[in-house]
């Protein structure tokens, strides 16, 4: 593994049967990058996700995340990462507090490090009032910026990110951009799936997968001049349309 | 360690949490035990009694008194006719027809035998052995002093020896039904409900699809099973705690027994559930699957747990079948310590067995519990 890198993929496939979801996947992606792993509906972006957070034992191919493989350490990745998935995931029946609490706590954070980071959050996101409410009764932008932070809490070197704004109004998708960007400059990886063309263009760089296969990978200004458009729209479609 | 504690705090939240599922897990089984207990019973009584009297005489009118007299017969109907009273049982208001034939009194006086034809509603086939073994003894009794009446002030010939057996009823004296039923039906409480609870409570974070962001933790499989599971442990065994107060309270079932046996046992015992809740939870992705699932299971396990029907007289592949039956363990220990006092060396290989099936069927549940999507 290269010194600068923290994810690489090599020739990383995942059949189910007769059907290969992901094919023969090759890329890199750098310590503190924002990449942008787009593709549309059904192109194997979220199957090729849960191979490198170790949810999904991959078929053949290489890969290893933050210097672990992902066939023998996945136990080992998963300290190393956060994850933010395409459904909602914090407990709709346990407060704000009590969400951060539970996941420092999993996380193996100390009772004080959990206390102070919960203040930390609780004002950053500006949430004082309603830290004691149930997350169930949050509109949903506030709820994703809340997962996001949480996957954050226990200081990961990559956050994998699954649509993280579907659904959620321009103004928050917004914050939610600038809370990115915040972290990545941090040093944090960002490995993020989107559908919406104006995220990609806030990524360092972009891979565009349609069936299955990664068709294009460069970042967005020379994507667009390769493809001779003016915006990353124009790119996709050129390319998923075929 | 820690990390077990987080997921037992934030469990006990949501199980305190749920409006829905609270009066469910402590109400439900309460109201079920008091009511069961009181309408599950053996004994028959209330029996819809008819006569048909073709004989019309003093015997034949201080028979049909016996009868009368008896506290499990009533509704004293007559018929006319044989095809009468055969009707009347087809419409089912009736169960039971007793049909004294013409010249009854006088062929017993004359040749000392006469018959009687009795005419059961053998539909539910152990009411009606019931009934059977009640008209049985009545008759008996009746013909007992009848002779003395008849025969044996005529007759000089001596009496014959009477065999009596008088029996005792050993553990249940008075052969009260709930001190019977009780401890079995606190056992099917304590097992449904945590089974149920189990069975559901992992499938339903699948269905949320938080249990996929669990499993992107470096969490541990073991931590997150103990902490799942030890929540529904416990509420195991407080439902067994309000049993017993319940069957103290209510019923007087007597303890003859350790309790800190009964508690021993039954910390082992509720494993194996839990197990069980918790494997096929792993193999369902819904709660309504989970849900089929476990009622299959349940409704195997009480209605061959010897609680109902004795398993002695199962036919024997089914009596082997039971033997991978926890709930007939449970109602066995439970009658045993309860009601016999059986001691520690008593239930041991029962306990032995048990725990072998919790080892087992925990062991399963880890194993096909898998940290992947």
């Amino acid at each position: 593994m290269k010194e600068n890198n923290v994810i690489e993929a090599e020739e990383l496939t995942k059949e189910f049967g007769a059907f290969t979801a992901v094919n023969a996947i090759s890329f890199e992606v750098k310590k503190g990058e924002i990449f942008g792993f787009l593709g549309a509906n059904g192109a194997g972006k979220t199957t090729a996700m849960k191979m490198l957070i170790g949810i999904s034992k991959p078929s053949s191919g290489k890969a290893k995340v933050a210097g672990f493989d992902v066939y023998a350490q996945a136990e080992s990745i998963k300290k190393n990462i956060g994850y933010m998935s395409q459904k909602f995931a914090l407990y709709d029946d346990l407060t704000v507090k009590e969400n951060i609490t539970f996941f420092g706590g999993i996380y193996g954070l100390s009772r004080a490090r959990i206390k102070e980071k919960t203040k930390h959050l609780i004002m950053e996101l500006g949430l004082d009032g309603i830290a004691d409410q149930l997350v169930g009764s949050l509109p949903l932008g506030w709820k994703q910026k809340l997962s996001f932070s949480v996957s954050l809490l226990h200081e990961p070197k990559i956050v994998f990110l699954d649509e993280p704004t579907g659904g959620v109004d321009p103004i928050t998708r917004r914050q939610f951009w600038e809370m990115i960007y915040k972290s990545a400059n941090q040093g944090t990886t960002i490995f993020v799936t989107t559908h919406y063309m104006d995220e990609a263009e806030y990524c360092d760089r972009v891979s565009i997968m349609v069936d299955g296969r990664i068709e294009a990978l460069d970042t967005p200004k020379k994507l667009k001049a390769q493809f001779n458009v003016d915006n990353m729209n124009d790119v996709f479609l050129k390319l998923a349309r075929g | 360690m820690n990390t077990i504690a987080y997921i037992v705090q934030k469990e006990f939240k949501q199980i305190f949490r749920n409006k829905g599922m609270l009066p469910i897990i402590f109400i439900l089984p309460i109201l079920q035990l008091v009511i069961l207990s009181n309408a599950a019973t053996y004994e028959v009584k209330n029996i819809k009694f008819a006569y048909v009297d073709q004989d019309h005489s003093s015997t034949s009118r201080a028979l049909v008194d016996r009868f009368n007299a008896s506290s499990y017969f009533n509704v004293m109907t007559t018929f006319p006719s044989h095809e009468k009273a055969s009707s009347a049982m087809l419409l089912g208001n009736v169960d039971v027809v007793l049909e004294i034939p013409k010249h009854f009194e006088r062929d017993f006086i004359k040749e000392k035998a006469s018959r009687l034809g009795i005419t059961i509603n053998a539909i539910d086939g152990a009411a009606a052995g019931v009934e059977s073994g009640y008209i049985n003894q009545i008759v008996q009794n009746f013909n007992k002093d009848l002779k003395v009446t008849y025969v044996g002030l005529s007759n000089k010939t001596p009496k014959p020896v009477n065999i009596l057996s008088i029996p005792s009823f050993w553990y249940n004296i008075t052969l009260d039904y709930k001190t019977f039923m009780v401890p079995g039906i606190l056992v099917l409480l304590v097992s449904m409900i945590t089974l149920f609870l189990s069975g559901m409570n992992i499938v339903r974070e699948k269905e949320i699809g938080t249990l996929e962001q669990m499993n992107v933790t470096p969490i541990r499989k073991s931590q997150f099973i103990i902490g799942k599971l030890f929540p529904f442990w416990v509420i195991g065994m407080g439902l067994l705690t309000i049993g017993l107060i319940l069957a103290k309270l209510i019923f007087d079932v007597p303890m003859v027994g350790s309790l800190l046996l009964l508690y021993g046992y039954t910390s082992i015992y509720i494993l194996v559930i839990l197990g069980m809740g918790l494997f096929i939870s792993n193999f369902t992705d819904t709660q309504q699957q989970a849900m089929f699932i476990a009622w299959f299971f349940v409704v195997i396990f009480i209605l061959m747990s010897g609680l109902f029907t004795p398993i002695e007289s199962m036919p024997e592949w089914a009596q082997l079948l039971t033997e991978f039956n926890p709930i007939k363990y449970f109602v066995e220990i439970m009658r045993m310590v309860m009601l016999k006092g059986s001691g520690f060396s008593d239930i041991l290989p029962l306990a032995l067995k048990t725990l072998a099936y919790a080892i087992v069927m925990n062991g399963l549940a880890v194993w096909s519990y898998k940290k992947t999507a």
